[in-house]
């Protein structure tokens, strides 16, 4: 059937265009029920006994949302306890039109279970209903519109209520318009935001300024506003107090009018938490004001206040209930993990189960008048301080994408057997000859490189380094690849691995797994015995590994000089040549710098960890490191040479100067130079600084260096001039050789197979803009998969401190604070702060000296390197936020320092405070 | 906002039409009883009425003669009221002169000019209403006035436009696909032996795709020329009734 929709558009010129376009409705979607004799359809996803538990509707029957039903309650349609729901072709397309997040979930659900309808609402109903009268089964419209509810069927509030057999799916809900009025109370606390209209404008003219609302980590009542300025220039307004705060969260765009220069004031240094749970909500706004006026003082930093808000940058924040002082109450409090997100009130009739867990929560609006958001519960993640719900929390808190793939993503598998095809072949070389084999750290599944070194006839060496051709499976644009855009690089915590393409990728098919066929994409050099490159070439291969080994094993290969097989020869050929690369890189002022890694012994069974110990490096770890130096550079060469515009590459810029001061001020105490003019001269002079009966000097000073260095970022060649790799010392650097578990050397190994003409180029991939775009999202993925490390290292240090009680360690002075001294012990690779004032007690005298820098603690001096005992034990009062803490034994400070634990075994956990 | 997706997960394209789905044709023969052919052609929204003249003596420059063949002189033009926006097109821009020389091009291949030496066929053609693909339409069109005026032709000259997006060719892009950053090509075909009268294309495709863009064309001509057939079947056979 042919239609023709016409109507009239205004353009962005502000002329009207009249728009006819032709609209093919079809007659060959079936109705999708397995009740129904009519349809000739293969596949039904509609189930013939459609029963939901419910008191509104009693008979079988399918659900139809209609759009703001969808956009408004996605949390609740996601339940696997909703059923046969049939999304509306209209709906799916309007969803789309207006945001694109739900969209994307409701894509994921379809996939997984649902079942797309076509043509114009009602329409559709009237079809169902006649459609499937004979069938005993009836449909159901789901809308929260007064005119469509007239007409016809159920608001979502009451059909989710009436779901008997799901009391918790009500929670849910997000506040729709009347629960909205119920809420509100007389009392104004915000002013109003102003309209979108005059906020542009105000912008356009000066008057507001637009930025990032951070807030502040210590007080809730002060943030900042990051202004974007012209070019470089950017500037930082500061916002104090409820008022001028108005309703903005951490990270929304906002619009800010700078208050008059006399009003002006500085950050003020208090610590503030808001522990409003007590109090009545809107009862203390005027002693808050109060508390923040007295800390400011005259003439400070640009200070202003929030206008509007631009764009909301809300998303479901994880975090504990705060339950309610009265008992039948249903609206609670909700405290963030994020000291940066303020309490949001929810409506729950479950608190009681909900006490002592972790959820989430998603904000639906902050109306004027209330002190809180309001916001509704999104699900549970299971008890706090347990192993799977903390891991779920610092993944979700650190924004790294970690559900299942979806079937959509899935769908772009290779599908199982999987063999190598001629026309696989028509493009590679066939490698399966060589003697190829890993080397990786042990129980590693996603191997990535593979190394072989034979000598060739005229006396040269021939190596190469074989890397899983993952661009061969995950093909552009298609949902894999988006999909693996998006996570941009794998993330190991601890026991746990988050994957960026699917496990069977991952763990097989890419896997250069010893003693199968893979696909690699080959680097190939022809060397002399100095190690020089005499010839590169990149070609797409096929090998076959002959071993894969772990670091150790390797290592125990070279050394046996009674082996003489070709994987060991080989190795050795390899490890003599890595040896002199090295040699030359660092020659050449490559920095070696030292941060501890630890390692967890994880107790099989019960996943917790049993011992720890800081990570061991041996000769064949930088055997394949330098390799994977050398073939990421030889790549960069190549694809710059080939793509000036749009190269991914990956830079370290040079710190500045000021960021080394601390390290000079602490080598300098112990009478040592240390030169940072250069990155050859500081190489150098950390080679060399050295001092006599303290052999951990050096490593700490390395260790200090690193927390001076830039963080290194991808960019696109196109964007950027400054491509130096400071850290490396290389004029050019880029990533190529673990495809499997970062985005960014899928792409380079994009950019070089177009470049060796092995695989067909695609828009986007020359697009630098694009490219551009693509390197911000993946260092902010590496940066935050980095922080989930972190967060889940200490975690895990945690759970391990827990089962010890407090132990006795020693270790040294890593910085020296104002109040407090920030110790390192090398055992466990852990650090953490000995703090000399308290807020109950008065402290002890404190000197501190900024120029050492020293620390004066009644008689005695801390100096960084200072060799001190410390106890380590479990702080977990607050249980949201544990930490380890430290307290001092050696030296012996009255008053200060705590004795050494070893007489009183701690017998009992310390109680949890709430 | 987001843009328009041309394809969705479910094969389905903005106007609910699969990718291989051509929009309905539908064609009359014999508009005109002043001119020797004519023919009037719907591709969905896009409308064009072709007329054909000749094979007649040159007129004007009589130096232009072939003497071993016809001269075809093809004339395209829009009707004011063809677009959204109301619009004086005048005769002799780039873009109509370039479509009428395609459309030269294209039935010089195709019609039999060495029966007819020193002789001119005329072929004017005007969009009346243009929904994408006025190149295709314009060439479906005047094959049937050419017919119907009785000019031996190889074979039907049948016309499509193609476009490629997300590793799919969509076949016969209706004016919304045309403008939303699909790489669009345009073939037109003698089906029967299925040799390309004429390829154009200027978009940015990579050469690998190709081969497959062009395959799709072919396959969406042959099913013009198969509609196009049955027109001028019908035509006839209303002729010859008429005539009994």
């Amino acid at each position: 059937m042919l239609k023709s929709k016409t109507f009239v558009k205004k353009t962005r010129a502000g002329g009207v265009m009249k728009i006819v376009r032709e609209h093919y409705l079809r007659d060959d979607i079936w109705c999708g029920s397995e009740a129904c004799r009519e349809c000739k359809q293969e596949s039904t996803v509609l189930q013939a006994e459609a029963c939901i538990e419910s008191n509104l509707c009693p008979y079988p029957h399918y659900v139809v949302p209609d759009t703001n039903v969808v956009l408004h309650q996605i949390d609740v349609l996601e339940d696997p306890v909703i059923r046969n729901v049939i999304i509306l072709q209209t709906v799916l397309q309007e969803v789309r039109h207006r945001s694109a997040p739900v969209y994307k979930r409701l894509k994921d659900m379809i996939q997984a279970k649902e079942k797309l309808g076509n043509i114009n609402n009602m329409e559709i109903l009237f079809f169902y209903y006649f459609h499937l009268k004979a069938d005993g089964l009836k449909v159901v419209l789901l809308t929260d519109d007064q005119g469509n509810k007239e007409k016809a069927e159920e608001s979502i509030d009451e059909y989710v209520k009436n779901l008997t057999a799901n009391p918790e799916l009500v929670d849910r809900l997000a506040l729709s318009k009347d629960d909205k009025a119920e809420i509100i109370s007389s009392k104004v606390l915000f002013p109003e935001h102003l309209p979108l209209s005059k906020i542009q404008s105000g912008i356009k003219s000066g008057t507001f300024l637009q930025g990032t609302f951070k807030a502040s980590r210590d007080n809730y009542l002060e943030a900042t506003v990051f202004v974007q300025g012209e070019g470089e220039e950017s500037t930082e307004v500061l916002i104090q107090g409820l008022q001028n705060l108005n309703r903005a969260v951490h990270q929304d765009v906002v619009a800010v009018q700078l208050l008059p220069r006399n009003q002006w004031v500085l950050p003020s240094s208090v610590v503030l938490q808001d522990d409003g749970a007590a109090k009545d909500d809107d009862v203390d706004g005027d002693e808050e004001e109060k508390a923040v006026i007295s800390a400011a003082e005259a003439a400070g930093k640009p200070t202003g206040k929030i206008v509007g808000i631009i764009k909301r940058n809300w998303r479901p924040f994880c975090g504990m209930l705060n339950v309610s002082q009265i008992k039948e109450s249903t609206r609670h409090l909700f405290t963030p993990a994020d000291r940066r997100i303020p309490r949001i009130r929810i409506e729950t009739r479950q608190a009681s189960t909900l006490v002592g867990q972790r959820i989430m929560v998603a904000i639906d609006g902050w109306p004027k008048n209330s002190r809180y958001p309001n916001g509704h519960f999104v699900r549970s993640l299971g008890s706090a301080g347990e192993k799977g719900t903390e891991e779920a929390v610092l993944l979700l808190e650190h924004d790294v994408p970690h559900q299942a793939f979806s079937q959509n993503v899935l769908s772009f598998l290779p599908k199982m057997p999987w063999g190598i095809t001629p026309e696989d072949m028509i493009k590679r070389q066939d490698l399966r000859h060589l003697t190829v084999c890993s080397v990786d750290p042990p129980g590693c599944t996603d191997i990535d490189d593979a190394l072989h070194c034979r000598e060739l006839e005229n006396g040269n060496l021939e190596v190469g380094v074989h890397i899983a051709d993952v661009s061969h499976f995950i093909r552009p644009g298609n949902a894999l690849d988006k999909e693996a855009a998006n996570r941009g690089t794998t993330v190991y915590l601890c026991g746990k691995r988050i994957d960026m393409v699917p496990e069977l990728l991952s763990s097989n098919l890419c896997s250069l797994r010893s003693n199968v066929e893979r696909l690699a994409f080959s680097c190939i050099w022809e060397m002399n015995h100095n190690a020089e490159i005499l010839k590169t070439q990149f070609t797409k291969s096929v090998i076959n590994s002959k071993a894969s080994l772990t670091y150790a094993e390797a290592q125990m290969r070279i050394d046996d000089t009674n082996k003489k097989d070709d994987i060991t020869e080989s190795l050795r050929g390899l490890n003599k040549l890595a040896k002199i690369l090295k040699r030359k890189r660092i020659e050449n002022g490559a920095l070696t710098l030292s941060s501890l890694e630890v390692r967890f012994h994880i107790d099989s069974e019960t996943h917790d960890p049993i011992d720890l110990q800081t990570k061991e490096l041996m000769e064949t770890n930088s055997m394949v490191e330098e390799f994977m130096l050398l073939a990421n550079i030889s790549v960069a060469q190549k694809i710059y040479d080939e793509f000036p515009d749009c190269a991914l590459l990956r830079k370290h810029p040079a710190p500045p100067p000021s960021n080394y001061d601390i390290l000079l001020k602490a080598a300098k105490s112990k009478n040592v130079e240390i030169h940072t003019d250069s990155a050859k001269a500081l190489a150098d002079s950390l080679d060399v600084a050295k001092v006599d009966g303290f052999s951990y000097f050096n490593t700490l000073l390395r260790i200090l260096a690193t927390r001076c260095m830039m963080q290194a970022v991808y960019f696109c060649s196109g964007m950027d001039s400054d491509f130096h790799h400071y850290g490396l010392a290389s004029p050019i650097y880029t990533h190529f050789t673990s495809p499997i578990r970062r985005y960014a050397d899928i792409i380079v190994h994009r950019l070089l197979a177009v470049a060796i003409g092995a695989d067909i180029t695609y828009p986007d991939l020359m697009d630098k803009h694009k490219q551009s775009a693509l390197c911000n999202n993946l260092n902010y993925r590496h940066k935050m998969s980095q922080y989930a490390q972190r967060a889940s290292v200490a975690f895990h240090t945690q759970l391990f401190f827990k089962s010890r009680g407090i132990l006795n360690e020693e270790g040294f002075v890593l910085f020296v604070r104002k109040n407090a001294i920030i110790v390192l012990i090398p055992k466990f690779g852990l650090e953490g702060t000995v703090f000399f004032d308290s807020k109950d007690k008065a402290g002890p005298s404190l000197v501190f000296d900024e120029e050492g820098p020293t620390l004066k603690v009644e008689q005695t001096t801390f100096h960084i390197f200072d060799k001190v005992k410390v106890t380590i034990s479990l702080d977990d009062s607050n249980i949201q936020h544990q930490k380890i803490r430290m307290a001092l034994t050696e030296p012996v400070i009255p008053g200060v320092s705590v004795a050494a634990p070893d007489v009183e075994p701690q017998a009992k956990k310390p109680k949890v405070d709430r | 906002m987001a843009g328009l997706e041309l394809l969705s997960d479910q094969g389905y394209r903005l106007d609910g039409r699969k990718a291989t789905e051509l929009r309905k044709v539908q064609a009359r023969m014999g508009v005109f009883a002043q001119a020797d052919g004519s023919a009037y052609l719907e591709q969905g929204n896009t409308k064009a009425l072709a007329v054909v003249y000749g094979p007649h003596e040159i007129r004007g420059a009589r130096s232009r003669a072939l003497h071993d063949r016809a001269i075809i002189n093809c004339q395209y033009s829009m009707a004011t009221f063809s677009t959204a926006e109301r619009k004086r097109r005048p005769h002799g821009d780039r873009k109509s002169t370039e479509m009428s020389l395609h459309l030269k091009q294209t039935f010089e291949a195709a019609v039999l000019t060495q029966l007819y030496p020193r002789s001119q066929i005329d072929i004017y053609v005007k969009i009346l209403q243009s929904d994408g693909g006025n190149y295709s339409v314009c060439v479906n069109a005047a094959t049937l006035a050419v017919i119907d005026a009785g000019i031996p032709m190889r074979d039907y000259v049948c016309a499509c436009t193609v476009g490629f997006v997300d590793e799919t060719s969509l076949a016969d892009l209706c004016y919304a696909e045309e403008s939303g950053g699909v790489s669009s090509l345009a073939l037109s075909l003698l089906p029967r032996g299925g040799q390309i009268a004429l390829v154009q294309m200027d978009a940015r495709l990579h050469q690998d795709h190709l081969d497959t863009l062009i395959e799709a064309a072919m396959t969406a001509c042959k099913g013009v020329s198969k509609v196009l057939d049955q027109v001028v079947r019908q035509h006839l056979q209303e002729g010859s009734t008429l005539r009994e």
